[in-house]
């Protein structure tokens, strides 16, 4: 009976483990994104002050660089739980796989976090006291790092999807080929796709923001340049998401054929050659999927890049993986994965349609009296965001009942020295002052489109205060 | 010396780089409270650290991840163990991260108070946790035979440990006040060599009463005495000429005496642990040490090639950046913060 209570609250415990992970980590990346593509975008428009010597790309780059700062802040503060909670709240995992896993996290401090923190701070503070070739220098060592970051990351989290270059000795995953765990076929693909979602976010948050003061028909030649800036990388970004997609499906299927099996709501094995459902309604208790519509030969292609060869299905793998790992549940969240995928997909297209039409209209000169359009184009900031979102929760998810790929599964990963009421109080904490971050972040967001680029000083608006009575609706108007 | 050796000096260099560090800015934060008389001096002081603290708490950042690298085993029982504690720490360091970048970007008393606030918690909390952290991990934490750590809140929270948070706090406030001796001009620079000459005493008072509960609580003397004692006896020396330093406005000696009396202090806490990383209250064969908490050779050796390499790297362009930033920060130029 005790070892029943015990079993039940080591349970709980790891059931608000997972949600405070989630949590935290799908906040963090709302801002990793937006900062490591608003710090490239602003590289560039330095680099053409620099160049064009004209006064209104560094009014650009002052103006888009105060959301960067600012989303910035919150991309690091919100950081430092990432590095601290894998021991925190999942001891047992860092224990088992520390050797091999800490060392991308160690890599990625000194490698990208110092850089990162000391040039953001010469960049800030430096407008006046650096030489501006050495000023410009600084904002780009910081984009550069923003991205060695992402590449650091990435590969602690490639192992955890796709385990290389190690070996299990002393009861533990010990590092045996430190290359490999570097090239990792995982890490090879995403790395492109992340930092092209990234990218992407940046470009779309300038031109969401630009298309706004066209519809207002305010800073007309201001925002001209910026939109053709943000449509530009944004073609370039939505397209490189499109192509390291596909060499992500393919990967899937070599190396992750359940998630595969899961992202395409396929319980028996597919027909040769297998078709993609574009929609469907999945019934994970009868093990169905019902009512779908399906693109022939798509699904072939996805996965191996040709228009034949078949696709196995969730109850195949199952059966293998019984064999292999013993009895159990190897099936993720199948509707999470299938749906969330098809966010993630279906955004990245639209992306690549909205910046190629963006493009077009502003060659023509015509993009800022389309009203319909423009309205379309606010809207569209949100996209990029969503699709990151849900593309990480796919990825997260479908990896489940894993930790690490068939070594570890997430429930064996967990503290057991923490109790559910500790994770209850950091996630209740944790969450209030994340809400309370966004909150503010929201409400200066507002201030700087308020304000606009020509602004002077930011302290001269003396009157709006978000924490009094319609100090929020004040900063909106 | 084994590589695992090499880790743990490192991980100490790490910790003390941080200590030096982010100690003063800890120190400007909290002064932000008890030095500044408005808000044109509170923005000269925040201004002192705009460009460094981002950095400065990298040191820690990287002190968590090569201890996770180096040594997962600590990694996982300290972060694990103290989960409460790292909790509030974290909460801290988002509020005062944010705080400084959030506060000057609009003009309402509201709006600055939370922030002050923020900027002042987040800036005695760390100091003071990190102090009830490292002096609790000497004393030693009940430790099972897996490696847990199943400590209550008074194995955490007592007379030493508290004691040893408060001489943290004072020193790394002690810092601070020499650091904006050396940043800023005329009537602040003054009042704050003068707050450090009227803490003086307190201050030795509570270092003095953290020494000798050491010498209560720990076995640190008895087992590690021949470095221990000589390394009080120069931190006692260091802070005594603290004092005609204050008196005669040797600003850049006082700084650099504030920092080394923080670092004595961190490296005391190394010294007492080694070879320990975790002292088991409950049983000392249940302590985690530096040889059997490790990463493997092959990950140890890897770590240490580019931590040699990088290092240096990192320590140059700090070094240059505090360099660029050399100049004392007046009301009189643009504030950015």
């Amino acid at each position: 009976m005790k070892i029943l209570v015990g079993g039940k609250k080591v349970m709980e415990a790891l059931v608000l483990a997972r949600i405070q992970f989630a949590a935290t980590t799908v906040f963090h990346f709302i801002f990793v994104p937006l900062s490591i593509g608003l710090a490239f975008v602003i590289a560039v428009m330095q680099t053409m002050y620099l160049v064009k010597k004209k006064d209104v790309y560094k009014k650009m780059t002052q103006f888009w660089g105060k959301f960067f700062l600012i989303n910035f802040a919150i991309g690091i503060v919100t950081g430092i739980i990432q590095e601290f909670q894998f021991g925190m709240n999942w001891s047992s995992y860092s224990r088992f796989m520390g050797d091999v896993f800490g060392a991308p996290l160690a890599i990625e401090a000194l490698l990208a976090f110092f850089i990162e923190s000391t040039f953001i701070g010469l960049w800030i503070f430096g407008w006046d006291k650096l030489p501006k070739k050495v000023h410009l220098a600084s904002i780009w060592l910081v984009s550069i790092s923003t991205m060695i970051s992402a590449f650091w990351i990435l590969t602690a989290n490639s192992f955890m999807q796709n385990p290389v270059g190690y070996a299990i000795k002393n009861g533990r995953a010990e590092t045996t080929d430190f290359l490999a765990v570097i090239t990792n076929p995982k890490v090879l693909v995403a790395f492109p796709h992340v930092i092209f979602g990234a990218l992407a976010t940046g470009a779309f948050f300038v031109v969401g923001i630009s298309a706004y003061y066209f519809l207002k028909k305010k800073d007309l030649d201001f925002f001209r340049r910026s939109v053709t800036i943000g449509l530009v990388i944004g073609l370039v970004s939505s397209l490189g998401i499109a192509f390291s997609g596909h060499s992500q499906s393919q990967y899937l299927m070599g190396a992750q054929p359940m998630k595969m099996a899961a992202a395409e709501g396929l319980w028996e094995d597919s027909g040769d050659p297998a078709a993609w459902t574009v929609v469907a309604n999945i019934d994970t208790e009868n093990k169905e999927t019902k009512m779908s519509l399906e693109i022939p030969y798509a699904l072939s292609f996805l996965a191996y890049g040709d228009f034949k060869g078949k696709v196995e299905g969730m109850n195949t793998l199952q059966a293998k993986y019984e064999k292999l790992y013993g009895a159990g549940n190897y099936i993720p969240p199948v509707k999470t994965t299938f749906w969330n995928f098809r966010i993630m997909a279906g955004l990245g297209g639209v992306l690549v349609l909205l910046s190629l039409m963006g493009l077009y209209m502003r060659r023509r000169g015509t993009l800022e009296n389309k009203t319909w359009f423009l309205k379309i184009l606010v809207a569209t900031l949100f996209f990029p965001f969503i699709a990151n979102t849900s593309g990480w929760i796919m990825s997260e998810i479908g990896r489940q009942p894993w930790i690490v790929n068939g070594l570890m599964r997430t429930s064996d990963a967990v503290s057991p020295t923490v109790s559910a009421g500790s994770v209850l109080f950091s996630l209740v904490s944790f969450t209030l002052v994340y809400t309370l971050l966004a909150v503010a972040m929201v409400v200066l967001f507002l201030r700087i489109i308020k304000q606009g680029p020509h602004e002077k000083q930011m302290d001269d608006i003396r009157d709006s205060d978000p924490f009094s009575e319609g100090g929020i609706s004040h900063a909106t108007k | 010396m084994q590589l695992s050796e090499i880790w743990f000096l490192l991980i100490g260099v790490l910790f003390v780089g941080f200590v030096f560090l982010e100690g003063f800015d800890f120190g400007v934060g909290m002064s932000t409270k008890f030095l500044a008389k408005n808000e044109v001096e509170k923005r000269v002081l925040i201004n002192t650290i705009g460009p460094f603290w981002d950095a400065n708490e990298v040191w820690l950042i990287t002190g968590g991840g090569a201890m996770f690298a180096a040594f997962p085993h600590w990694y996982a029982t300290l972060f694990s163990g103290y989960y409460l504690p790292f909790v509030v720490l974290l909460l801290a360091l988002i509020a005062r991260g944010v705080a400084f970048e959030f506060r000057g970007k609009m003009n309402s008393v509201k709006w600055k108070k939370t922030w002050d606030w923020s900027i002042f918690l987040g800036s005695i909390l760390p100091p003071f946790l990190l102090g009830v952290l490292f002096t609790s991990l000497i004393k030693g934490v009940p430790i099972d035979k897996e490696m847990n750590m199943t400590a209550g809140f008074f194995d955490i929270v007592n007379i030493y440990t508290v004691v040893g948070g408060v001489a943290f706090v004072l020193l790394t406030y002690m810092h601070g006040l020499m650091f904006i001796t050396l940043k800023t001009t005329d009537s602040i620079r003054e009042r704050a060599r003068e707050q450090a000459r009227k803490l003086f005493l307190a201050c030795a008072v509570v270092v003095v009463l953290f020494v000798a509960l050491t010498g209560v609580y720990t076995n640190a003397f008895a087992d590690r005495g021949s470095v221990l004692i000589p390394l009080y006896a120069l931190a006692i020396v260091l802070y005594l000429a603290l004092y005609p330093l204050l008196k005669n406005k040797k600003e850049g000696f006082s700084f650099v005496t504030t920092g080394l009396l923080l670092i004595l202090v961190m490296a005391s806490f190394f010294i007492a642990l080694f070879p320990n990383v975790m002292i088991s209250s409950t049983d000392i064969a249940n302590n985690l040490t530096v040889y059997n908490s490790a990463s493997g050779e092959y990950s140890l050796k890897l770590m240490t090639i580019i931590a040699f390499t990088m290092v240096p790297i990192v320590l140059a362009y700090t070094v240059w950046s505090y360099y660029v930033f050399r100049k004392r920060v007046t009301d009189k130029e643009h504030l950015e913060y």
